[in-house]
């Protein structure tokens, strides 16, 4: 029995451990919590996209018996926390006092006894507003003309945020002007919102006696949201607890400090009582961190046989009114870096520019790994668009241009340095679990009836695991992860991270890890999160970090831990330690491996009055910092089999092929239902999820009537398949698997519907692909070649 | 969490106190059948009603059963219920196709029909069934009873001619023979409103068409009903020909409006697409 024996033994598939309360109903949400004497916020929002405040009348409001408190812009400015600031740099208000910038905006909050007297008296509020003009379009937004959204910056900017760019732009336009083909296109990554069932919400608790301020939160990260409130409201760190309790999905949307929470903390300072705040639907859509709204030009350029050298792209940002969005990584184009993709290329290059415009802040949420999606997005189309402009099958195109094992680490055109893959066998493992040429010989004869099937591919590399320290910070704090291994004296452990679980199955995976190095059972390893005073510091679950970087200081520690047993087990055998190797879940002696001590026993010697020689101290508790040295790549190859019906532009998913590459699998149950789950948000971001606004500012997707999720008849049950490289430099050779599928597979769902449309002459559509964009699709074409203008979708 | 303004509840015991009800809180009480429409205007304080009149108690209004002309359906009969009808079915698939695609499983389960049609949503899917089966609505007052043709039913978007005072009873749908129908529709995702639909009535002898009833939904059709595509096809040879004339006709006389679920010329595709579709498979169902 090695070592990788009984690592496989704790690894593997496992019903998750968080199961059991929630199939039951017994989770604990932040909107489950209720303390004695609670109070009740709810926060008045702005009906007007852009608007400057000219009075704000609570008199009434406060007047309503059941009100205990009105809390307004002024007010907080009084405190200094009419401001706060965002994870990039800039500032957002938190109870207007200027403007409102966008529909939805919050301008004051009311704490009563219940919660429909505070949405009560939220009408008894009058606010006088003198309506502005609106900036709703991000290309519009720079026109020196457009109103400046953001006059509280006063830095003569306008409605810019910021101008970045990646890569050798020289080099690359010489590889685009001596190309043999180059191909373009506009591509429109929609605004998207992350709607976890579960909406945002706080309960702030401020003891006068102790001056502890406790908040129980929908955080994704504790840790640095206990740091931020600290930096905000001038109350000293250590008297601050922050808990994440049960969490009802998050997908980047409970990364943030929302305006809410800090109400909530002011309603608890004012009044002495417990505040709950807990946003609804339409808040929630209307309000908090969307994602994408990225609006590119993609460029790439191959040789005539089909050799692609280079890409470029060139996007505009709409991050709204504020710039929320989490943005950790010093590259100069942030995680967008990435979009060189799966390729051996010669040369790329990128511009983003940021822009303010009046709509919801944010721009990195929802299973985006901080714009990994977008590019994807961008290369896989382009790829695409290549293909089809060359006529060349995009499977054979993709597979002559894959980085090649052998490449291996890879320093990509933009810098970042892949750490490992084998791109041809993941593709090839796809290609054969889809029946690759036996669909498209079904295509054809298909099209003979009229009938429009489409394939359409996608191979996606991320980067993930945010991140090394000398590359990423936010706020200027590092992005390495703490954890905390104790060692009770009858062997059960308890292991304690800063990340925070809202459906990952952290409580399963980290158990199985730590289980795995000690060879010990998953069900003797208790893993807390999600509270401050319990956990060590670390930045949060985001950006597929959790196991990346939570789950290599799992590892390591129970390593230390190994190591301090190593003495103990010394001690009980009576030789020298040197003379033990751990195998078998157990330290033994060389040469004879019967003579050997599980960790169990060792900890009750550990605590026990045994001497364990000079200088080793007893008991086997250890902790630990994980630094990651880089992001790790998880990659995959997608497949997607749709079904178009020309004539009510109706797009069917068929199939889903989904092989990942996330490196060495802890528990691939867990790691399956991640795919599923990011699956359907692709296919939903693909084909129906969109925020949209009308010209005058009012968001038109405030309800999940109108922001549409897709169902289990949208979603095929997807056929998954797996290729494993491990990471080389993550401890157990883990990589991340939670965005995988959200950031692969709407590249593959779009090419797949424009597949479908090439005998009409499509050659791109944008998300998301309702009916009506699909057939205005085919019209376009139609109409171009009449000489008739297509209609608006 | 979307909370309701205050609001009064009164449960009522037979469609007489009910009415009795309406009668003594006026006319900002408001009846409550299923709760599907209402209950989530009432969450976004779009509707305040004063008072409601909860008639899910009362069983007499949920029956569906054929008199042997005729098909009657209780306003209380949930849409769960008239797609588990085989007595429905039979005579009338239209009306299963319909329900099909109606909201899901759970919205259904508590929905009833005559909500739905009392509703009055531009884009209800039994209003346009209904329609094209030329239905018959009962409408009960504290007088008595009145009868109104499904096509004057409809006075504008989110109204009817049910008084403040009156409620929904039945609707009724004669029974002739040599018949078939059916219901086509475009969403944007399975539970999704129509972006369009529309549901086809044919009665054919031989292979003439003897007559048709056309209904079409959330594209602005008058009375939810396509006349002169209906028109068309009275006394016509049942063929794709016709059926396409029928469609053209049924887009050229809708008014639909741009909205998220697509443009004004996409809407009046549909109007035409789904419309020769749903007169296909009539046809064919009724040819047998
Ligand atoms: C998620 C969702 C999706 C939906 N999708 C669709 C869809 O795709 N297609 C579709 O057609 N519909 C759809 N609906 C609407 C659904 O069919 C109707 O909401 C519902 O059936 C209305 O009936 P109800 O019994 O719930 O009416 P209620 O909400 O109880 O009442 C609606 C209105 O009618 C009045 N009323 C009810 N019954 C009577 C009566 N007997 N006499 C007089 N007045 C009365 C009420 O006072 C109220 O004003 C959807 C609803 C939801 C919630």
């Amino acid at each position: 029995m090695n070592h990788d024996h009984f690592r496989q033994q704790a690894y593997g598939p496992a019903a998750r451990k968080e199961d059991a309360r929630f199939l039951r109903g017994k989770g604990t949400f932040v909107d489950d919590i209720a303390l004695p004497g609670m109070l009740h916020g709810a926060m008045l929002r702005s009906p007007l996209a852009h608007a400057r405040i000219l009075s704000v009348d609570t008199a009434a409001a406060a007047a309503h018996p059941m009100v205990e408190a009105v809390i307004t812009g002024d007010m907080l400015a009084e405190r200094g926390l009419a401001w706060m600031p965002t994870l990039s740099a800039d500032v957002q208000a938190v109870l207007a006092t200027d403007k409102v910038r966008f529909q939805g905006q919050e301008v004051a909050f009311v704490v009563a006894r219940d919660r429909y007297s505070a949405r009560d008296a939220l009408e008894l509020i009058s606010v006088d507003y003198e309506p502005l003009p609106v900036v709703m379009d991000a290309g519009l937004a720079l026109d020196p003309a457009a109103p400046v959204i953001r006059d509280d910056l006063g830095n003569g900017r306008g409605n810019a945020i910021f101008d970045w760019s990646a890569g050798d732009k020289a080099a690359t336009d010489a590889v685009f002007a001596s190309a043999d083909v180059v191909v373009s296109q506009e591509l429109l990554y929609p605004r998207s919102h992350p709607a976890p069932l579960e909406t945002c919400g706080a309960i702030a608790d401020l003891d006068e006696i102790t001056g502890r301020l406790t908040i129980w939160c929908t955080s994704q990260a504790p840790h640095a949201h206990r740091t931020m409130y600290a930096m905000m409201t001038g109350l000293p760190e250590h008297k601050i607890r922050v808990v994440s309790p049960d969490i009802g999905g998050g997908f980047g949307n409970k990364v943030p400090i929302y305006p809410g929470y800090l109400c909530a903390i002011v309603g608890s300072m004012m009044t002495g009582k417990p505040v709950k705040w807990v946003e609804d639907r339409s808040e929630n859509l209307m309000s908090t961190s969307f994602a994408r709204d990225y609006h590119m030009r993609g460029e790439i350029a191959s040789t005539a046989d089909g050799q692609i050298l280079a890409v470029r792209a060139k996007v505009i940002a709409d991050h709204g009114a504020f710039n929320g969005a989490a943005q950790p990584a010093k590259f100069p184009a942030g995680f967008f870096h990435i979009f060189t993709g799966s390729y051996d290329l010669k040369a790329a290059y990128c511009e983003v520019t940021g822009v303010y415009t009046n709509k919801a802040p944010g721009g990195v949420a929802y299973s985006c790994s901080f714009r990994v999606t977008e590019a994807v997005y961008l290369i896989e189309r382009m790829v695409d668009r290549l293909a089809a402009e060359l006529g060349s099958d995009p499977a054979e195109l993709r597979m002559k241009n894959l980085l090649r094992p052998e490449q291996f680490p890879y320093t990509c055109p933009t810098g970042l340095e892949y750490d490992s893959g084998d791109y041809p066998r993941a593709l090839r493992t796809a290609l054969d679990l889809a029946g690759y040429d036996a669909l498209r010989a079904e295509q054809a004869a298909g099209r003979q009836r009229g009938e429009y099937m489409g394939i359409g591919l996608s191979f996606f590399t991320e980067g993930v695991g945010a991140g090394p320290k000398h590359q990423m910070d936010i706020l200027g704090l590092g992005l390495a992860d703490g954890a905390d291994l104790r060692i009770h004296p009858t062997g059960k452990a308890v292991l304690a991270v800063s990340c925070q679980t809202q459906g990952q199955g952290h409580e399963t995976t980290f158990a199985q890890i730590v289980a795995a190095e000690l060879g010990l059972s998953p069900d003797d390893v208790e893993v807390v999160h999600g509270d401050t005073d319990r956990t060590p510091f670390g930045l949060g679950t985001y950006g597929s970090r959790s196991t990346a970087v939570s789950g290599a200081a799992a590892a390591v520690v129970a390593r230390k831990v190994r190591d301090r047993a190593r003495l103990v087990a010394a001690a009980m055998l009576e030789v020298a330690a040197d003379d033990l190797e751990w195998s078998g879940g157990a330290w033994r002696v060389k040469g004879d491996p019967e003579q050997a001590r599980g960790i169990a026993e060792i900890a009750m010697a550990a605590h026990s009055g045994l001497d364990l020689g000079t200088g080793v101290e007893g008991h086997l508790d250890a902790i630990t910092v994980y630094n990651p040295p880089n992001l790790t790549f998880p990659f995959g190859a997608y497949i997607c089999v749709t079904d178009v019906d020309a004539g009510t532009g109706q797009v069917s998913v068929r199939r889903f092929i989904a092989v990942d590459d996330c490196g060495v699998r802890i528990n691939p149950m867990i790691v399956a239902g991640q795919v599923h789950r990011g699956l359907a948000d692709g296919i939903g971001i693909a084909l129906m999820q969109n925020i949209t606004f009308d010209a005058e500012g009012n968001c038109l997707g405030g309800s999940l009537m109108d922001y549409l999720l897709p169902t289990s008849v949208e979603v095929p049950s997807p056929e998954l398949g797996a290729t494993v490289t491990p990471s080389p430099h993550h401890p157990i050779g883990a990589k991340g698997i939670g965005e995988s599928a959200t950031v692969g597979s709407p590249a593959a769902v779009v090419n797949s519907v424009i597949d479908a449309l090439a005998p009409f002459g499509v050659k791109h559509a944008d998300m998301p692909l309702t009916p009506a964009a699909v057939w205005c699709a085919i019209q376009a074409v139609a109409n171009t070649t009449k000489g008739v203008k297509a209609p608006d979708v | 969490m979307q909370v309701p303004a205050y609001v009064e509840y009164e449960k009522a015991t037979s469609l007489t106190h009910a009415l009795s009800l309406l009668a003594k809180f006026g006319p900002e009480a408001r009846v409550l059948a299923g709760g599907h429409s209402l209950i989530p205007m009432m969450k976004l304080r779009l509707a305040q009603p004063e008072t409601l009149i909860d008639i899910n108690g009362l069983t007499e209004l949920s029956y569906l059963d054929s008199t042997g002309t005729e098909l009657r359906i209780g306003a209380m009969t949930r849409h769960a219920e008239l797609l588990g009808s085989r007595l429905a079915g039979q005579h009338f698939p239209i009306l299963h196709d319909a329900e099909r695609v109606i909201a899901d499983p759970v919205v259904r389960l508590w929905g009833t029909v005559g909500g739905s049609l009392c509703q009055a949503d531009p884009s209800e899917d039994l209003s346009a069934a209904f329609a094209a089966l030329e239905a018959t609505m009962v409408i009960a007052g504290i007088e008595g009873k009145r009868t109104v043709p499904a096509r004057e039913f409809h006075i504008g978007p989110y109204e009817t001619v049910v008084g403040p005072g009156e409620i929904l009873t039945e609707i009724k749908i004669a029974l002739m023979p040599g018949g078939g129908s059916a219901y086509e529709k475009v969403g944007r995702r399975a539970g999704d409103w129509p972006v369009a639909a529309a549901g086809a009535a044919v009665w054919l002898e031989g292979n003439l068409i003897r007559t048709a009833g056309i209904g079409l939904t959330a594209v602005g059709a008058p009375q939810f009903a396509a006349r002169e595509a209906e028109e068309s096809l009275i006394g016509a040879p049942a063929t794709q020909e016709a059926f396409a004339r029928a469609g053209r006709l049924a887009a050229e006389h809708c008014r639909p409006v741009f909205d998220q679920r697509g443009p004004v010329e996409y809407k009046r595709h549909l109007a035409s697409e789904l419309t020769v579709r749903a007169l296909r498979r009539a046809v064919e169902r009724a040819r047998g």
